[in-house]
């Protein structure tokens, strides 16, 4: 990772910018007049940019939007409103060729190794086919190339032949990553690469991405649900909530500062692999479900929800002025009226896991009692 | 893929010394395990057997008989006995072998071909042309198969292209609507959406990704169309829509003209009766064994 890991906004033109994006599904009635009766709002507005070789970790809750703004990126759907400047070229405004030159230099890896590979070609196709597609080289020239790849992405080129049943999870979506690599993207968007995986594998997939990121100077955007995967691998990392990014920081920050009340209840449930602080914390569980994003809640879209806002005695302004995104300390920025409030909070210390300050004095001076049902195990050494 | 420079301590391991297998020879692998496919396989083969050596294994020719020897029962001499014409009976269950080979396959083709082609239309472009063919489509399903081929060959005529015409039409809205369904479930499955990312034409997804993965239903219901359409052809045999000249041998046709004589000669009911069963029954298996060995969710 060649991004420094304190947040800080790139100095350095951004390799992808993306302004203020909508993506609005319609929602249609009627059998042969179609009426426009609403939209699902899956990316209402978000704005964000990425550097060369950084990695912009991604995460939220599903359907919160994120693979919808990976897609709407490449340009799998179109954006209702908003652009998306890559290498200071507006992709929103490119024409068909103009599209396809631009999808040169930004790849897709997928989530379900099984459903990403058709099942009708073999490995050597696969990795060939954007090869073919964008006529890079000659014939001769491609089978070299694809038994490079797929040596790089650690398979035996002898494999070119054999098909996708004939491999193991990791091992396609090692097909998948070297079909990702064939056309040396500056940009990969990695749409949940891993979560389909056995937890065994998955380091192998994060281990093989940060290794080629090394060599091949890419820039990840790495989409996933699971923070805990997320931020081993990010420089920077931005949480999203029904189509909002609610907090963008830098890895490390979000992970010991957490400002906004969503990212701490998200922390507070990734366990820690420490049995004294396990036992002392307390997972902030979210009352009710996501609201549906074709009907979001006014003014915060959290606040249905926000454990803060019950805490402060339900201030009218959550739910009457939307929280936009505030830059609370360099490359640290957070969209909540109350973000001051979190900070230093029984609950963000609790969900970073921090142990109990110097001494560890076995009575904790947390704010809220303790669970009752662990019994307290005495702490050896 | 005979590959040298592997070093022997690894082609050892039987994984890399397996050689690939594709899709194809992995299913048909399969089939051969399956016993009821087999024995439709083996039902298929006598039928494609007949029909081709008919000339040679039939004892009499199908279209001569005489009187004198009329609606005899089954002997040494006339296997199946003989019909009202003094007939063989053997022999034109033989040679009708023929005629439903080749309406079953023709008109099967014909139905694929078609129905493939609406079906592609409807779901590789979609929109404003898949609604227009897949209504086209509902009234062609809202009718009663057999009735829609009566109403073809009583409109076009007597005469076996028409019967295999017919039947086809018979056949085309399924097909359509096969092909048009693992098309749309297609259109959004990820290996599409990969390779639309990568820049692929709406051609190019269409060729070759979406229509190889969408063969295998369509192969499954030809083979099973298979059965119906030979059944259809002796059904509108049956109902007098058969083959202009009435002595053809045609297993329907043949047994129309055994129904006065039910009482007096039922074995002429009955052979061309099983034959149809038999061949039926074949490509049943064999559609099913297709189905499972082909399709992955089946896999055991």
């Amino acid at each position: 990772m060649t991004a420094s890991d304190s947040g800080a906004a790139p100095v350095v033109p951004a390799l992808l910018e993306v302004r203020d994006l909508k993506v609005h599904f319609p929602i249609r009635e009627g059998l042969i007049f179609e009426r426009h009766v609403g939209d699902i709002r899956a990316v209402d507005g978000i704005s964000f940019s990425m550097a060369r070789g950084e990695t912009l970790g991604l995460v939220g809750e599903s359907g919160c939007g994120k693979s919808t703004t990976g897609r709407a990126i490449i340009r799998l759907y179109d954006p209702t409103a908003g652009n998306v400047v890559f290498d200071g070229v507006d992709t929103t405004s490119l024409d068909r060729s103009g599209l396809k030159a631009m999808r040169r230099r930004m790849q897709m890896i997928f989530q379900d190794p099984y459903a990403s590979l058709d099942p009708r070609m073999t490995a050597g196709g696969i990795v060939a086919e954007p090869l073919d597609i964008h006529g890079v080289g000659a014939k001769r020239d491609r089978q070299d190339r694809v038994r490079e790849l797929l040596a790089t992405v650690g398979l035996n080129p002898d494999y070119a032949e054999r098909y996708p049943h004939e491999f193991s999870g990791g091992q396609r979506q090692r097909i998948g990553v070297a079909r990702a690599l064939a056309l040396e993207p500056d940009l990969i968007i990695a749409d949940e690469p891993i979560s389909a995986l056995d937890v065994s594998i998955q380091a192998q997939i994060i281990n093989l991405l940060e290794r080629l990121q090394g060599r091949l100077g890419l820039a990840y955007l790495f989409i996933a649900h699971d923070l805990s995967v997320v931020r081993h691998i990010s420089d920077r990392i931005a949480v999203m909530y029904l189509g909002r990014i609610v907090e963008v920081a830098g890895s490390k920050e979000l992970n010991t500062a957490p400002l906004h009340p969503y990212t701490v209840a998200l922390l507070s449930a990734i366990p820690i692999p420490d049995p004294v602080v396990e036992s002392r914390r307390r997972r902030i569980i979210l009352k009710g479900d996501v609201p549906s994003p074709a009907n979001p809640p006014t003014g915060c879209r959290f606040h249905t929800r926000c454990w803060l806002r019950e805490r402060l005695g339900d201030p009218e302004v959550c739910s009457a002025e939307d929280p936009g995104l505030r830059e609370l300390s360099p490359g640290h920025t957070v969209a909540c009226h109350f973000a001051e409030q979190v900070d230093g909070s029984a609950e963000q210390v609790q969900a970073v896991g921090a142990r109990p300050a110097a001494g560890a004095a076995p009575a904790a001076p947390a704010s809220r009692p303790e669970p009752p049902t662990h019994p307290q195990v005495p702490a050896s050494a | 893929m005979a590959a040298p420079a592997i070093p022997a301590g690894r082609s050892a391991r039987p994984a890399e010394a397996r050689a690939s297998r594709g899709l194809w020879s992995d299913a048909f692998r399969r089939l051969l395990r399956n016993g009821p496919a087999l024995v439709g396989l083996f039902l298929i083969a006598l039928f494609v057997l007949t029909a081709a050596l008919a000339p040679v294994i039939a004892p009499y020719p199908p279209l001569a008989g005489s009187l004198a020897d009329r609606l005899q029962p089954p002997t040494a001499e006339h296997w199946m006995g003989t019909d009202m014409q003094g007939r063989d009976e053997f022999s034109r269950v033989i040679f009708g072998a023929q005629v439903s080979l080749v309406a079953g396959v023709v008109s099967v083709v014909m139905g694929v071909t078609i129905g493939g082609l609406i079906g592609a239309l409807a779901g590789g472009i979609g929109g404003k042309v898949d609604a227009v063919l897949m209504r086209v489509v509902d009234v062609m399903l809202s009718i009663p198969g057999i009735l829609l081929a009566i109403g073809i060959v009583a409109w076009l005529d007597r005469g076996l292209p028409q019967i295999m015409f017919a039947v086809a039409m018979v056949n085309v809205p399924i097909f359509a609507r096969i092909l048009r369904g693992s098309l749309l479930s297609l259109r959004e499955a990820d290996y599409v959406t990969a390779s639309r990312s990568v820049g692929a034409s709406r051609g190019r997804l269409l060729a070759r990704h979406m229509l190889p993965n969408s063969l295998t239903p369509l192969i499954v219901a030809a083979t099973l169309a298979l059965a119906t359409a030979i059944i259809d052809v002796a059904g509108l045999g049956f109902l007098g829509l058969g083959p202009p000249d009435p002595r053809t041998p045609e297993w329907g046709t043949m047994l129309t003209d055994s129904t006065k004589f039910l009482r007096q000669a039922p074995w002429l009911i009955i052979f061309p009766g099983v034959a149809i069963v038999i061949t039926a029954i074949g490509f049943n298996l064999l559609g099913d064994g297709l189905r499972e060995s082909l399709d992955p969710r089946m896999k055991r």
